[in-house]
């Protein structure tokens, strides 16, 4: 049947073992260590492009993002599974993405790049992945909990088609690089913004991650979320088999550097990259998936998924704008203040949207 | 006896969490659940096959109705 074509267990490790080299590979071709791929780092990057934060060394149209949008587009559109649907709390899936971003760029990178550092030895990243293991186990005792964002409903298709255009919209801009009176689009001209990959690779192994992990539901929350909540290790494997991909690929290409000080685009202040992906974990699980898995969404026509996305860019806009991004120094001035703000609200969001609220009530 | 859920509109998780939830109370029987997205679709048959009950999929236009029995 076509609808089964790559959704068995041997294509979800096959598109682990493509994004982990791809990843490694991404990086030998320009983009910055250990970051061949980072959906929170490359989302920020497309922020400062646009001008909405002025840290000029993290500023550029990230053709990878483009690409995980369309490559799942195409991949829906392919096996007709196109459909356009909103409605279920976008509000608190922008609030979601909003602190979701808040204390990714805390600890310095997303669930992917958690296991990108790790694979290019980064021990700082243990601590980011226990934080993000202990911000899904609390996720997912809101799930256990009744915790419900509501339907979403079918809707216009046109709907379904605003993240695809503004991909579209956003490689126009890359290729083209107008100039505005503002200033504006900003591209760095040092530090990691302007480390990146050749516009078309990136763009065409960006597609392809983008159509294997719309068939495969590929994404790194759920991969431990469903192993705790259903015992289910299908997505599991297809995370492993990243990690170890890189893992080979960063032996062979010679990027595998274990340690904890000196690591790049990271710091040691591990309070904090504990911190930050525990809050980055959360409001992922409660948003429903890691930030790829939102932008494979996106594409596939999900608006819901596609205002967290939204939620993810003004958040980095956020982080850099008022100092709470970290940099290889360490927390920025309102990093720590920032994850704690974050976890409550994410703590109050669970709460109430599930049955725990109601339950208080009859207590009472 | 017959059980129904419907599981439309609900994003992942929540489906899987729902039938998981409903076969966890049932010994045996039959359980029908209505989704709406391949995704859902996929992580039920996964979970209902690891549980070990059968489950028959009807694709129902945009939708597929789930038999799950034993």
């Amino acid at each position: 049947m076509l609808k089964e074509f790559f959704s068995s267990r041997k294509h979800v490790i096959f598109t682990g073992i493509f994004i982990g080299v791809s990843a490694a590979f991404l990086q030998k071709l320009g983009n910055p260590s250990n970051m061949g791929i980072c959906v929170a780092c490359m989302e920020r990057d497309i922020a400062g492009a646009l001008g909405l934060h002025r840290a000029e060394v993290v500023q550029y149209i990230r053709p990878e993002i483009i690409g995980f949008v369309l490559g799942s587009l195409i991949a829906a559109l392919i096996f007709k599974e196109f459909k356009a649907r909103s409605g279920s709390n976008p509000l608190i899936r922008f609030v979601l993405g909003f602190f979701a971003m808040i204390g990714a760029l805390v600890f310095l990178g997303c669930p992917w790049r958690t296991l990108l550092r790790l694979a290019g030895g980064d021990g700082n990243a243990l601590f980011g992945l226990a934080g993000l293991v202990v911000g899904i186990w609390i996720g997912i005792f809101f799930i256990k909990s009744g915790y419900n964002l509501g339907r979403n409903q079918r809707t216009n298709p046109i709907v379904g088609w605003v993240m695809p255009v503004v991909m579209v919209g956003l490689f126009l801009l890359l290729i083209f690089r107008p100039q505005l009176p503002s200033g504006a689009i900003f591209f760095s001209s040092k530090g990691p913004g302007a480390q990146h990959a050749p516009i078309f690779i990136a763009l065409i192994i960006a597609l392809a991650i983008g159509f294997f992990a719309q068939r495969t539901r590929f994404c790194t929350v759920a991969a431990v979320r469903d192993v705790i909540l259903i015992k289910d290790t299908y997505l599991f494997t297809g995370v492993i088999s990243l990690l170890l991909a890189a893992f080979v690929s960063n032996l062979i290409l010679k990027q595998f550097h274990p340690g904890f000080q000196g690591q790049p685009i990271a710091h040691s202040y591990q309070l904090w990259n504990f911190g930050g992906m525990v809050l980055a974990g959360l409001a992922f699980t409660l948003a429903g998936g890691c930030p790829g898995r939102q932008l494979f969404l996106s594409g596939e026509g999900d608006a819901d998924a596609a205002i967290f996305v939204l939620g993810m860019i003004a958040g980095a806009g956020f982080s850099h704008n008022f100092s709470t991004a970290s940099s290889p120094q360490g927390p920025g001035l309102w990093g720590p203040a920032s994850v704690i703000v974050g976890l409550i609200i994410c703590l109050i969001i669970g709460f109430s949207m599930s049955d725990l609220r109601q339950k208080r009530k009859e207590t009472e | 006896m017959e059980q129904r859920i419907d599981t439309r509109g609900l994003s992942c998780p929540l489906p899987v969490v729902a039938a998981r939830k409903k076969l966890l109370g049932m010994k045996n029987g039959v359980l029908e659940v209505l989704v709406d997205t391949g995704t859902s679709k996929d992580n039920i048959v996964r979970m209902v096959t690891n549980m070990g009950w059968k489950i028959e999929v009807k694709e129902e236009g945009e939708e597929y109705l789930l038999t799950i029995s034993k």
